[in-house]
C-alpha cells in the first residue's frame, strides 16, 4: 500500500514540474480528456456500460460554463459549477430514460439522444451554430490569481483533474464500487441479491456524466471556447478510443490512453499531414488484435505473471 | 591644371561619398529585423477530411511556390513553411497555433478553413499579437464581430457569395428565385443575405423549402422547388447537402428548365460532380485558374506538384504568402504591428487580385467572379469547367464598410 501511495505522490512531482519540460496548454488539453476518460471508463469499465453520447455531457457543459463566464459575467469557479451542473441534470436525463436497456440498445439510445442535443447546439443561438461560442474570458481564481497566465492555469486545471481522479478512485474502491463491478459481471445475480440495480446504474450515470462535464467545463476555460466538436458523435468514439487503447477496467487506463491520442493528434499534425486520420485507426485496429487489455491492462497482466512464477 | 585636379579631387570624393550613402541605404534595406532570425510561416488548414481538396497539401505547395517565387530569402535569411493538420478540430487548430506562436517562431499563419477553427485561430493571434491571414474559412465574422487588429480575411466570405451570386443573376436575367435552405443558422443567414440582396436588385422571392441537415432525400424538396415556377433555385446549404442536391436536381429533370445557384460551392465540389451533372450551374468564384497567362502559368506549375489545378484558396494561399513577405521586406522587420500597417496600405497586385486592398476591418476587397459551369462538350480540356459571365468589382462584391459590426470600425 505505501509503495503505491508512494507512486502516485512520484506521479504528482512529475506533473507538477512537467509544465517546465512540455508545452503547457498540451498538458491541460491531456488532462482535460484524461478526466473525460476516466469518468467514461467508470460506467464502460467498472460498470459495463457502453454509453456512445458521453461527447454530450462534456459539450453540453462546455457550452453552458461558457455563457455563464461569458454573457452572464459570472465568477471562473461558479461558470465550471453551473456548467458541471448542467451536465448533472442533463445525465439525470438521459440516464433515467437510457438505463431501461441494455447493451446495444443502451448504446443506440445515449447516441440518439446526444444526437438531439448536438443538433440542438447546431440550432440553438447561445452556441454560435457552426462559428462556436468563442472569446470565453478565463477570468481569475477567486478572485486572486489570474488565469490568463498559463502556468497558473495549468496548476488549476491539475487540481481539477486530481480531484476527479481521486472522486473516482474513490468510487471504484468503495462498497458502491463493488455492486458496480458485480452489476458488470453479472446483472441478474445482482438484482437477486437485492440490490436496486437501476438505481446504482442512474447513479453512476449521473457521476460518469458530471465528471465528463467538469471535464468538459475546464477544456472551454484552457481554450476560452466551445464548439460543435465538443458535443459531435466523433468524440464520443474518440473517448471509446482512449478507454479501450489505455485499458477498460484500469484506473490509470483511460490517463494514458488519452495521452496518447491527444499527443499523437498534435504531434502528428505537422509531421504526416493527411495520415493522421489513417494512423489512429491502424492503431485501433493494432489495439483490437493484438492487445486488448489496452496498455496499461496488458502491463498489469504481465506484472501479475511474473508475480504469479516467482511465488 | 592644378584648379582642375582640385575640381577632380573633389567630384571623386563627393561620389564617393554617394556611392557611400547609396550603399549604406541599400545594406538598410537589405537588413531587417527578425525574429528568431527566420521568417516561419504556417499552413493550418485540413488535410484528410471535408476540405483536403480546397487547401489541404496543395495549400502547403501553394506556399512553398510563394516563397520560391519571392527569392526563397528574405533580408539573406531564411524563409520556412510548416504546415498542420487541424483536422476541423478547434481544439486542434487553436492548441497548435499557440504552440506554434509561443514555442516554434511562427510568424504568419494562413489558410485555416471550417468557421469554428478559423474565429479560435483569430483569437489567439489577437492574444499572441501575430498576423493570422484567412483563406479557407468563410464565415464574416472574422471581419465582424470576431474581427481584431491582426486578422485579415483574405479570400471570400459569405456575404460576397450571396452578394455576388445574387445581384449578379439577377442582372443578367435570373429575376424569380426560390431557395433550397439547410436548416440551420448557416443557411439561414446565407437565404437572407442572398434574398435581401435579389429584392434590391428588383428580382422576386416565390419561397424557400427548409431541409434537415445532411439530408439523403432531397425529393420532396426539389419538388416543391419545381411548382414553384422559379428560374433560380438558390442552394443555401454547403458540402455534401449541395453536392446531393445538385444531383437529385439532375434526376428529377430540373435543370432543363430551371438554374441551379450554388451559393457556397467551389470548384472542387465541380470536379467531384462532373460537368454532366453540374453544367448550368452558377456560382461564384474569388479566383479562377483559367483566367489570363498569369494564372495559367502558376497553375501549370502548381499542376505538376499536385496533379490537379489550384482552388481559389490554394491560390490565395500562394498571394498571402508573397503579400505577407512583401510587407515584411518593407517594414524591415517581422513584427506584426509595422507588418499590418504595411499590409493596410499597399495594394495587392499579383497572380490573385489586381489592386486588392486591405480595409480597416481585415477585409481584403478585390473584384470576384460569377461564373456558369459549362456544358461536358465545351469543356476542352481537363479542368476547363467554368465560363466567366460577369466580373464583380471589388466594390459591389464585399461588405460595405459602413455595415461592418467589426470593433474597429465602429468605436470611431
Amino acid at each position: 500500500m505505501s509503495g503505491q501511495r508512494l507512486s502516485y505522490l512520484v506521479l504528482l512531482a512529475l506533473a507538477l514540474a512537467l509544465p517546465f519540460f512540455v508545452y503547457p496548454v498540451l498538458v491541460m488539453k491531456v488532462l482535460c480528456f484524461a478526466l473525460f476518460a476516466c469518468a467514461f471508463n467508470l460506467l464502460l469499465g467498472y460498470t459495463g456500460l457502453l454509453s456512445f453520447g458521453h461527447a454530450t455531457f462534456f459539450g453540453t457543459a462546455g457550452y453552458v460554463a461558457g455563457h455563464a463566464l461569458k454573457v452572464w459575467g459570472l465568477p471562473t469557479e461558479l461558470g465550471l459549477l453551473v456548467g458541471t451542473g448542467a451536465a448533472l441534470a442533463l445525465g439525470w436525463l438521459i440516464g433515467s430514460l437510457a438505463i431501461r436497456r441494455q447493451g446495444i440498445y443502451f448504446a443506440m439510445i445515449t447516441l440518439a439522444l446526444a444526437q438531439m442535443m448536438y443538433f440542438f447546439f447546431l440550432q440553438a443561438s447561445f452556441t454560435g451554430g457552426e462559428d462556436g461560442l468563442q472569446g470565453v474570458p478565463r477570468g481569475t481564481l477567486l478572485g486572486v490569481i489570474d488565469l490568463a497566465d498559463d502556468l497558473h492555469l495549468y496548476y488549476f486545471v491539475l487540481a481539477v483533474f486530481v480531484f476527479g481522479f481521486w472522486l473516482i478512485y474513490r468510487t471504484i474502491h468503495s462498497p458502491f464500487g463493488q455492486i458496480l463491478k458485480a452489476i458488470r459481471e453479472n446483472e441478474a445475480r445482482a438484482i437477486s441479491l437485492g440490490y436496486d440495480v437501476a438505481r446504482y446504474k442512474l447513479l453512476v450515470f449521473v457521476l460518469s456524466a458530471g465528471l465528463a462535464g467538469l471535464a468538459g467545463a475546464t477544456k472551454m476555460l484552457v481554450f476560452k471556447f466551445a464548439t460543435l466538436s465538443d458535443a459531435h458523435w466523433h468524440l464520443s468514439g474518440e473517448v471509446v478510443l482512449m478507454t479501450l487503447l489505455g485499458g477498460m477496467g484500469t484506473v490509470f487506463g483511460p490517463v494514458v490512453g488519452s495521452s496518447v491520442i491527444v499527443t499523437l493528434q498534435n504531434e502528428l499534425a505537422d509531421k504526416v499531414g493527411s495520415l493522421v486520420t489513417v494512423i489512429m485507426g491502424s492503431i485501433f485496429i493494432v489495439c483490437v488484435l493484438l492487445f486488448r487489455r489496452g496498455i496499461v491492462g496488458e502491463i498489469a497482466a504481465l506484472y501479475k505473471r511474473a508475480l504469479g512464477e516467482r511465488a | 591644371m592644378k584648379q582642375k585636379t582640385l575640381v577632380m579631387l573633389m567630384a571623386m570624393a563627393i561620389t564617393a561619398l554617394a556611392s557611400q550613402a547609396a550603399l549604406a541605404q541599400a545594406a538598410k534595406a537589405k537588413t531587417g529585423k527578425l525574429s528568431g532570425d527566420m521568417v516561419k510561416i504556417g499552413v493550418m488548414n485540413d488535410m484528410a477530411g471535408l476540405y483536403a481538396d480546397i487547401g489541404g497539401p496543395g495549400s502547403v505547395e501553394a506556399a512553398k511556390l510563394a516563397v520560391a517565387d519571392f527569392g526563397g530569402k528574405i533580408f539573406g535569411k531564411p524563409i520556412e513553411v510548416v504546415f498542420a493538420d487541424h483536422q476541423n478540430k478547434p481544439d486542434v487548430g487553436a492548441a497548435k497555433a499557440r504552440e506554434w506562436f509561443d514555442t516554434q517562431g511562427v510568424d504568419m499563419i494562413t489558410d485555416v478553413p471550417t468557421s469554428s477553427v478559423a474565429i479560435a485561430i483569430a483569437k489567439v493571434a489577437n492574444e499572441k499579437k501575430r498576423v493570422y491571414m484567412n483563406t479557407g474559412a468563410a464565415t464574416k465574422a472574422l471581419t465582424n464581430e470576431e474581427c481584431n487588429p491582426y486578422t485579415v480575411h483574405y479570400a471570400y466570405d459569405t456575404y460576397a457569395l450571396a452578394n455576388g451570386t445574387g445581384k449578379a443573376i439577377v442582372q443578367t436575367g435570373g429575376k424569380s428565385w426560390f431557395f433550397l435552405t439547410a436548416d440551420y443558422a448557416f443557411g439561414h443567414a446565407l437565404e437572407a443575405d442572398t434574398a435581401a440582396v435579389v429584392k434590391a436588385s428588383g428580382g422576386e422571392v416565390k419561397g424557400a423549402v427548409r431541409h434537415p441537415l445532411s439530408a439523403s432525400d432531397f425529393s420532396s424538396f426539389l419538388l416543391q422547388a419545381q411548382a414553384s415556377k422559379a428560374q433560380i433555385i438558390g442552394l443555401a446549404n454547403a458540402g455534401g447537402d449541395t453536392i446531393n442536391s445538385v444531383k437529385a436536381a439532375n434526376e428529377f429533370g430540373l435543370t432543363k428548365n430551371q438554374t441551379l445557384a450554388g451559393l457556397l460551392m467551389f470548384i472542387t465540389d465541380v470536379h467531384s460532380l462532373g460537368l454532366k451533372t453540374a453544367q448550368g450551374m452558377m456560382l461564384t468564384d474569388a479566383w479562377y485558374w483559367d483566367s489570363n497567362d498569369e494564372t495559367r502559368k502558376f497553375s501549370k506549375r502548381f499542376f505538376e506538384k499536385m496533379k490537379r489545378m489550384p482552388s481559389f484558396d490554394q491560390a490565395a494561399v500562394y498571394s498571402t504568402t508573397l503579400t505577407y513577405l512583401k510587407a515584411v521586406q518593407a517594414a524591415g522587420t517581422d513584427d506584426a504591428d509595422a507588418v499590418m500597417a504595411e499590409l493596410k496600405k499597399t495594394k495587392i497586385n499579383d497572380l490573385f487580385a489586381k489592386g486588392g486592398y486591405i480595409r480597416a476591418d481585415g477585409r481584403m476587397v478585390h473584384d470576384m467572379y460569377l461564373m456558369q459551369v459549362k456544358k461536358p462538350e465545351e469543356s476542352k480540356y481537363p479542368w476547363d469547367y467554368f465560363q466567366l459571365k460577369k466580373v464583380i468589382p471589388a466594390e459591389e462584391a464585399f461588405q460595405p464598410l459602413s455595415l461592418s459590426k467589426c470593433s474597429l470600425v465602429t468605436k470611431k
